[in-house]
């Protein structure tokens, strides 16, 4: 293997119970061909300075933990490789939320909106386990299955313009979700999902279609054509056109 | 300290903790749950599991046949009635998942589809292309988020349980994001913790598995039962150890020597005609005894051979196999399209756990356990690929209703001894925090990684483990010196490193003693001195229990209803 090289790295750090505002501090670190900023970042942790704080787990693009700003753009990284950066790299924690600490940020009202969807399956009957499975074609599965895949990391609430100024936006993870299960052949609960999504108060109507959202998340879901859909179906819904499913 | 109650305790939000919790919310509604995690439970570690969940559905399978192989997988250290119990209650659980929106993969008649999977003899693992623990966790996390009597305490800590006159009746926890601790009373605790893999140091486990719930139970007196059984996975990517997932082989991949040699089939390593459809512990063996040959290639991280998914196609990796592709292109730089893939064994799951029996209740009364944390005694020696995810669902199932049971026929517990713990528990946590001392954190971990896997891998020795062992007690004496340099409060992780360490040194030294103990060779536990199966003497589990002049070792009869142990060919 190559010499590792040297890559200074700029963080912006805070601690509350002794910074009145966050600082930048930098570090040097030796990384080789393979490093992540993640693992940049254990460096800095394990050799250099043990108080730096930051969310991280899976270290594979899954577990949705250790999102960050990567030179001013939301990423995942476990995923950013550092010899894809010039130097120096510059790491902050996600923007349009609250810091807590160094790179921790506060998702308090992210697990709020991911709540307020409803992001189950709704039926008016269960029926038992013991009568099998509900059929679903895998062309019934395609429908939704991009917007299953969402890890909620929530690269894309860092990205949205509008949560930048508007922070009582759903966003695009949280509308997603009720697409997708709205789209799903088993789910009956459209309905009940219909005010919260058309609320003025943190709806889709919010969106200004940036299409940010789409372009950072790391698994490839659509949120912003998401929430276009749901604008459309709303709006022949509300005309009365088409009913909604779930409804009597 | 801040003191809440709850009807039931619930440590750790992964696939069996919420499964766990939203049994106790569907059959108990007047009862509340408090959901404990030193992470949001969307982040734990069920979410990176690929492969599928096991259960018995199809036309040519049987729940005898499933109960059969996972017996035979298990080298027959499995107790029977448990695996009779779970492979019941699997389809029936992965039906009701299904029910909960789970994506699974689907026939084109709308029916949910199987796939092969090591060590099974039909097609009989339900996937969600190869992100079934992300799809079965999001399901569960999101299904759960419509109880209000699930109270999630999110990124708190649980830094030891509370027992009082022989029973558990809470815990302690410390409030990451303000570094206070609490008092958590219950009627009943539930740990689902998973495992302890990052005890080594190449492991596709995440960062958060630190055997927590195995050493608060351990140090709670509860015995540690199999621990010797460390599972590894035969496919990791050198260097990460990124999981790649048994399912590229259920699909049809192939594995390769550096000749070009398919070597499960053309030499004798055990498995048969089944190739690389064997179980786990064999086909770590054949590639170890390959590299030993010399016909592996030589890479930075090691030696390895190569998976070839090439013949598959690109449309079958597509739909099928979609994240194995992604984690090659991403980490390795190679498309599985067009390339075989480069891997090597990798520290995967523990066998062992904190011993319950078949309704998940430990010895001491209160506390229950389920998932990886728990050992009820299914996977024995060798778990078979799939099986533990399904183990999530029955057993956590099984921890709700016993727990819900516990918590309905008991008294509400005594608090006074409770909050004495509690208070002097704050007082060790106040004082490690920033604490001064001489040896460094990521130093002592690094020592311990590199200890076990020297002494604990694929092929054991006595003198190689007792040097490893030798090398952990003394890595426990250091840490008592361990120097921290945070003396925060607000989110101090180094805080939380320190007490995870504390808690994978405590495994560490059970595994050491468990192995050093069983001086034969079964399922994942192989050793060059003792080479074969001795029924004799150790058709029989390991327990480990803590005591203050160091770790006892004590024994537990396997259960056999129906199947005598056989001889394990495949």
């Amino acid at each position: 293997m190559s010499e590792p090289r040297i890559v200074k790295f700029e963080i912006l750090r805070f601690r509350p119970e002794q910074d009145e505002e966050p600082v930048w501090v930098s570090y040097e670190v030796p990384c080789p061909e393979d490093f992540v900023v993640l693992d940049a970042l254990n460096y800095i942790k394990d050799e250099i300075d043990p108080s730096l704080s930051y969310r991280w787990s899976c270290r594979m693009g899954v577990c949705g933990s250790c999102g960050m700003m990567v030179n001013g753009t939301p990423i995942l990284t476990c995923n950013a490789f550092v010899r894809d950066y010039p130097d120096p790299i510059r790491v902050s924690p996600m923007a349009n939320f609250p810091i807590v600490r160094d790179l921790v940020v506060e998702l308090d009202s992210f697990m709020e909106k991911l709540t307020r969807v409803k992001p189950w399956i709704i039926r008016k009957v269960e029926k038992d386990p013991s009568l099998g499975e509900y059929l679903q074609t895998p062309e019934d599965l395609e429908l939704f299955k991009q917007y299953s895949m969402c890890i909620n990391c929530t690269l894309c609430y860092a990205a949205c313009p509008v949560l930048a100024h508007d922070e009582d936006f759903a966003g695009p993870a949280a509308i997603a979700l009720a697409y997708r299960y709205n789209l799903d052949s088993r789910d009956a609960g459209e309905a009940e999902r219909f005010d919260v999504v058309n609320s003025g108060e943190g709806g889709i109507w919010a969106c200004s279609y940036a299409n940010e959202c789409s372009e950072v998340c790391p698994k490839h879901v659509d949120p912003a054509q998401a929430i276009q859909r749901m604008k459309l179906t709303s709006a022949v819904q509300w005309l009365g056109v088409w009913p909604k499913r779930g409804a009597e | 300290m801040e003191i809440v109650r709850h009807d039931v305790v619930l440590v750790g939000g992964g696939g069996a903790g919420l499964r766990a919790a939203i049994e106790i919310a569907r059959s108990a509604p007047e009862l509340t749950v408090a959901c404990v995690s030193k992470v949001y439970p969307m982040r734990s570690h069920t979410v990176s599991a690929e492969g599928g969940a096991a259960g018995a559905i199809g036309p040519d399978d049987s729940l005898d046949q499933h109960a059969f192989d996972t017996l035979k997988g298990s080298d027959f250290l499995a107790d029977q009635d448990v695996v009779e119990a779970f492979v019941e209650e699997a389809p029936r659980e992965l039906t009701q998942l299904e029910h909960w929106g789970c994506p699974w993969s689907r026939e084109p008649d709308g029916r949910v589809a199987v796939r092969w999977f090591g060590g099974m003899s039909v097609k009989r693992t339900w996937f969600a292309a190869d992100k079934t623990g992300f799809h079965m966790l999001h399901a569960l996390f999101q299904t759960s988020l419509q109880y209000p009597k699930i109270v999630r305490l999110d990124e708190s800590f649980v830094t030891r349980l509370l027992v009082e006159n022989g029973r558990c009746t809470g815990v302690v926890a410390l409030d990451i994001r303000s570094g206070e601790l609490r008092a958590i009373l219950g009627r009943a605790v539930i740990l689902c913790t998973g495992g302890a893999g990052r005890i080594f140091p190449f492991t596709t486990n995440a960062a958060i598995k630190t055997g927590d719930g195995m050493a608060l139970a351990y140090r709670a007196g509860v015995p540690l039962k199999d621990m010797e059984f460390v599972q590894y996975h035969p496919t990791g990517l050198p260097g990460t150890g990124i999981l790649i997932t048994e399912a590229s082989r259920g699909e049809g991949g192939h594995l390769y020597n550096k000749d070009g040699e398919r070597f499960l089939v053309t030499r004798d390593y055990g498995v048969g005609n089944r190739a690389e459809l064997g179980p786990r512990d064999m086909l770590c063996r054949a590639i170890i005894k390959e590299m030993d040959a010399g016909r592996t290639f030589k890479g930075p991280y090691g030696d390895y051979v190569h998976l070839d998914l090439r013949h598959l196609g690109e449309k079958a990796i597509d739909a099928k196999l979609p994240f194995v592709r992604e984690l090659t292109r991403n980490y390795v730089g190679i498309d599985p399209v067009y390339e075989p893939i480069p891997v090597r064994p990798v520290v995967h799951y523990m066998m062992g756990g904190v011993g319950t029996d078949i309704d998940a209740a430990t010895e001491l009364p209160g506390l229950f356990a389920a998932g990886e944390v728990a050992s009820v005694s299914m996977n024995g020696a060798n778990r078979l690929g799939s099986n533990s995810l399904t183990e999530c669902l029955v057993f956590g199932a099984r921890a709700g209703r016993s727990a819900l049971k516990f918590a309905r026929d008991s008294a509400a517990p005594n608090e006074t001894r409770a909050l004495e713990l509690a208070e002097a528990e704050g007082g060790r946590i106040e004082a490690l925090r920033g604490k001064h001392g001489g040896e460094k954190l990521s130093q002592i971990r690094r020592e311990m990684n590199a200890a076990m896997e020297r002494g604990f891998g694929i092929f054991r020795e006595e003198n190689e483990m007792a040097h490893a062992a030798r090398t952990i007690a003394d890595l426990k004496g250091r840490y008592a010196d361990l120097g921290l340099e945070d003396p925060s409060r607000v989110f101090n992780t180094e805080l939380i490193a320190a007490l995870e360490l504390g808690n994978l040194l405590d495994c560490a030294e059970v595994v050491a003693v468990a192995a050093l103990e069983r001086k034969e060779s079964r399922g994942a536990h192989t050793r060059t001195d003792f080479t074969t199966r001795n029924d004799a003497e150790y058709l029989s589990h390991s327990l480990v229990r803590f005591a203050p002049d160091g770790p006892r070792v004590e024994s537990q009869p396997v259960t056999i209803t129906r199947w005598e142990p056989e001889e394990r060919k495949y």
